[in-house]
């Protein structure tokens, strides 16, 4: 429902958004360039001053910015002169500037008259409709509210969406409800009659020097405009108008007559003013400027964010559904089986379906819904993925749901911890009274006969006659051909190589499109995945990236297994030779943004991803690495590399180890070795990524927790906030 | 002062029939080229001890921007039923504006002053820019304005 709101008020208002917005930050160029200094006169010597200078003045002004100008009329009409607020001499003829007038009139009016200040308005009202959803579909996605303040993970537009629009919401929250004040006052929707006081009747005294008038003694920043008695009228007087109010000043005696205080709306309108202009405030007005110009990068990253999601069926609102499928998953493979099963329950029960991720569970958003399936993914250890933030908690906070449910694990059975998030899902919500619909299923690395199996489950149970598709890989493999390739261990029967691929060839238009959308071999990442579906089998297997895409190469480094399908053929590829794969992204495996820095661990082939990493870093943020393989003489990966990396600032320091000669030890004991160092980086907000095989990641989690003990400082606490990141296999 | 503003207001109606006591008066005004948008206009009228006697014509295209004529402003409190009936559009620059009214015969020669307000969107305001006493004898004799107004004359 929120996203529906969010789309379709933002489709149309986003070509006058960005226009409104871009002119909105060419004119809070000008006040910093316009804005005077103070002053110490009174607004009595000033007019002096002027009036002896230019007799025939009829108006002096100051402009929010402080800017002073005497106004006159002669013979060629009016004439304005720029006035000196803090002397009060001349600085000659001023016009107002042509370019801020026609950028102004754009801005509120896009030229058109009323009709614009209309179209204008209510664009101002969509973008604030905008971002109140904006902030209630962030929520949903984060978790949370304290989630939103944490680094925004996913990729691509979405992430950038995001990104901004959290920097831009408070100014963009600003600017939209002044101007919508301001039009609401242009309408005449608040009240706006200026209050004035009556002509006044002439004391008949004979006009004195104005320095000399009580009633003009009042500081020139107090200011608004004043007009002069005419020259040879008896009967004129001084109107004052300063931030106070308005009156007349009798120019013979000073006094002030028929004092009018300035009205609350009107004060309301300086505030509102100042606030949306900068005009008096130059700082304030260019910090607008600078979040004003969030609003067109939101309407390009979030047209993007559309185009990107049009291609995807659409899920039913939660509202309507009567089945609800939740999804907890990290990559996104998870989908695209949730997907699958949503056409099937959709088919078989001839119901809508909602899809939604399982941090945006709410038991009171499903009114219609007769049943739940949650398919959820493991992360790590048994932890949440990404798309599950906070569903344990709400689980466990809110009441059962009337209706059942049914749970289906995705997982790999290589790890201990195989669909533990499912299974402590499944415990919590039988503990908390959660009937259950059908038994829990598995499926073991994405294997479809597993999900198949679970859908025939699943229909026995319900006795509703699910016919599951195939599951849509998403991804399209492209032929990537082998440049060179290094070869390591085979001397202590553990072959290992470096294997390096040529970037896809593909054309200028699809290269840029696929940057942009952060997505596939345009833009990938040391530690996202590269996905190869061997000869002879249709399930992919996945090797982290050791290259990033501005290398302009495709990098990773492979195991040969005993009897292994895909390693074998890989290591068996020659140059000039190709394979097809696919790269799948992994945030959670990223080095990040950000000046802390890493301590990298690896053994094995798991140095490829940290090697990237190093290669990666242009910005010389610190990097400790610290690698453990068999033997220095023969599977030392990187060597050459690693000195150079040294060398040139990229790397600050690396300690590898090795199971076999003199020196036999394993990864962890150079951890535990260099305790000291790595407690005090951790504690000094350092991040430890961890690549290799599962036993080698127990190792080094149990020598971390050792050296991290004194320090008070809980590993887990720290996989939580994505400080410890492992990449096992 | 309400009687005579009655018949003001009562003569001042265009549509009305001509009646006893009261002449055709053309008001005719030229504005200079200025060359900003079109010009607001307030026609009106106080008596011998400057205060304020009644409206004749306001040429103001939008309502919002009539507080812009500042004498005219304060000399009738902003009341807008001052000119319910008596409204055109607004001036454009360089062009000529004329209106006839059936004024009554006891404002002229009588210590009456007409005054017109003239303002400009984004340009000054050029309050009472004309203040000129109505007497028959002032008839048809042209005067310039200050600001916007290049000329205006009277004839009856």
């Amino acid at each position: 429902m929120l996203r529906v709101l969010h789309r379709w008020v933002a489709l149309p208002a986003a070509a006058v958004l960005v226009v409104v917005s871009l002119s909105g930050v060419a004119l809070s160029l000008f006040p910093p360039l316009q804005a005077e200094g103070p002053s110490s006169l009174s607004v009595g010597e000033l007019t002096s001053q002027v009036v002896q200078a230019l007799p025939g003045t009829t108006r002096i002004e100051r402009s929010t910015n402080g800017e002073i100008t005497a106004i006159g009329f002669g013979d060629n009409g009016f004439m304005q002169t720029g006035i000196d607020p803090a002397t009060g001499a001349l600085l000659g003829p001023t016009t107002p500037s042509a370019t801020e007038l026609w950028i102004e009139t754009l801005h509120r009016q896009l030229f058109t008259g009323d009709p614009g200040r209309i179209v204008v308005a209510l664009s101002s009202l969509a973008l604030l409709a905008l971002a109140v959803s904006g902030i209630g579909l962030a929520v949903r996605r984060a978790g949370g509210w304290a989630a939103l303040f944490r680094p925004a993970r996913g990729r691509g537009a979405g992430r950038w969406h995001l990104w901004f629009g959290r920097l831009a919401l408070p100014v963009v929250m600003l600017s939209t409800l002044t101007a919508l004040w301001m039009s609401a006052a242009t309408f005449g929707l608040v009240p706006d009659n200026p209050a004035v006081p009556p002509m006044p009747a002439a004391s008949g005294a004979a006009a004195r020097d104005a320095a000399l008038l009580p009633g003009l003694d009042v500081p020139v920043s107090e200011l608004i405009g004043l007009d002069l008695p005419r020259q040879g009228d008896p009967a004129g007087a001084y109107l004052l108008e300063t931030y106070q109010g308005v009156g007349n000043v009798d120019p013979g005696t000073g006094d002030v007559t028929g004092w009018v205080p300035r009205s609350l709306s009107d004060r309301i309108m300086d505030w509102v003013h100042l606030l949306h202009t900068g005009q008096g405030a130059a700082w304030l007005g260019l910090i607008l400027g600078l979040g004003t110009l969030g609003v067109p990068v939101l309407a390009g990253t979030g047209t993007l964010v559309w185009l990107t999601g049009r291609g995807r069926r659409q899920s039913a609102p939660p509202e309507t559904a009567r089945t609800v499928l939740l999804v907890g998953s990290e990559g996104g493979t998870t989908w695209r089986f949730a997907r699958t099963a949503a056409e099937a329950i959709e088919a078989a029960t001839g119901a809508p379906v909602h899809v939604g991720p399982l941090s945006s569970y709410a038991p009171d958003r499903y009114p219609q819904a007769e049943r739940m399936v949650i398919f959820a993914a493991t992360y790590g250890d048994g932890d949440a993925p990404a798309s599950a933030k906070g569903f344990l908690d709400r689980l466990k906070t809110t009441p059962a749901p009337q209706m059942p449910f049914a749970i289906l694990g995705f997982g790999d059975r290589g790890f201990d911890a195989f669909c533990a998030y499912a299974e402590t899902i499944r415990k919590a919500a039988l503990e908390a009274g959660w009937r259950e619909l059908a038994p829990p299923g598995s499926v073991d690395r994405q294997s479809s006969g597993d999900f198949h199996r679970w859908g025939e489950a699943f229909s026995a149970a319900t006795g509703l006659d699910l016919r599951l598709g195939p599951v849509e890989t998403g991804e399209t493999s492209e032929t990537l051909t082998l440049l060179s390739r290094d070869d390591h261990g085979d001397e202590v029967q553990a072959p290992v190589s470096i294997l390096r691929f040529a970037l896809p060839r593909r054309g200028l238009w699809r290269r840029s499109l696929d940057r942009l959308l952060n997505r596939g071999f345009g833009s990938f990442a040391p530690g996202d995945l590269l996905g190869i579906v061997p000869r002879g089998d249709d399930r992919p297997r996945y090797y982290s990236l050791a290259s990033s895409a501005r290398d302009g190469f495709v990098e990773i480094v492979v195991r040969r297994m005993p009897g292994g399908l895909c390693s074998g053929q890989l290591t068996a590829l020659q140059p000039g030779e190709s394979v097809a794969a696919f790269v799948r992204a992994n945030p959670a495996f990223h080095a990040g943004p950000g000046t802390s820095p890493l301590i990298l661990i690896g053994a094995g082939a798991g140095i490829g991803p940290l090697a990237g990493f190093v290669r990666d870093n242009h910005r010389r943020r610190p990097i400790h690495l610290y690698f453990g393989n068999r033997s220095r003489q023969s599977d030392f990966l990187y060597r050459d590399d690693l000195a150079r990396w040294q060398d040139e600032g990229r790397l600050n320091s690396a300690a590898a180890v090795f199971s076999r000669g003199p020196e036999r030890g394993y990864v962890q004991d150079a951890l535990r070795a260099d305790g000291p160092r790595i407690a005090e980086l951790v504690a000094s907000g350092a991040r430890i990524m961890v690549c290799g095989g599962r036993e080698m990641a127990q190792g080094v989690g149990r020598a971390l927790s050792e050296i991290l003990a004194p320090l008070a400082i809980d590993p887990v606490a720290l996989k939580r906030e994505g400080r410890y990141v492992e990449d096992v296999f | 002062m309400r009687p005579l503003l009655a018949t003001l207001a009562l003569t001042t109606a265009l549509t009305a029939p001509s009646l006893a006591g009261a002449t055709e008066v053309t008001l005719k005004t030229q504005l200079r080229n200025y060359g900003g948008k079109p010009a607001f206009l307030a026609y009106y009228v106080t008596d011998q001890t400057g205060a304020y006697v009644g409206t004749l014509w306001m040429a103001a295209s939008k309502a919002r921007y009539i507080p812009d004529l500042t004498d005219w402003y304060r000399y009738s409190g902003g009341d807008m039923n001052e000119i319910s009936g008596i409204t055109g559009a607004s001036v454009g620059s360089g062009r000529t504006l004329t209106v006839t009214l059936d004024l009554a015969d006891t404002l002229f020669d009588a210590g009456y002053t007409l005054h017109i307000d003239a303002a400009v969107e984004h340009y000054p305001a050029s309050p009472s820019e004309i203040v000129l006493p109505l007497t028959r004898e002032g008839a048809s004799k042209p005067v310039s304005g200050r600001g916007y107004i290049e000329s205006f004359s009277y004839a009856m």
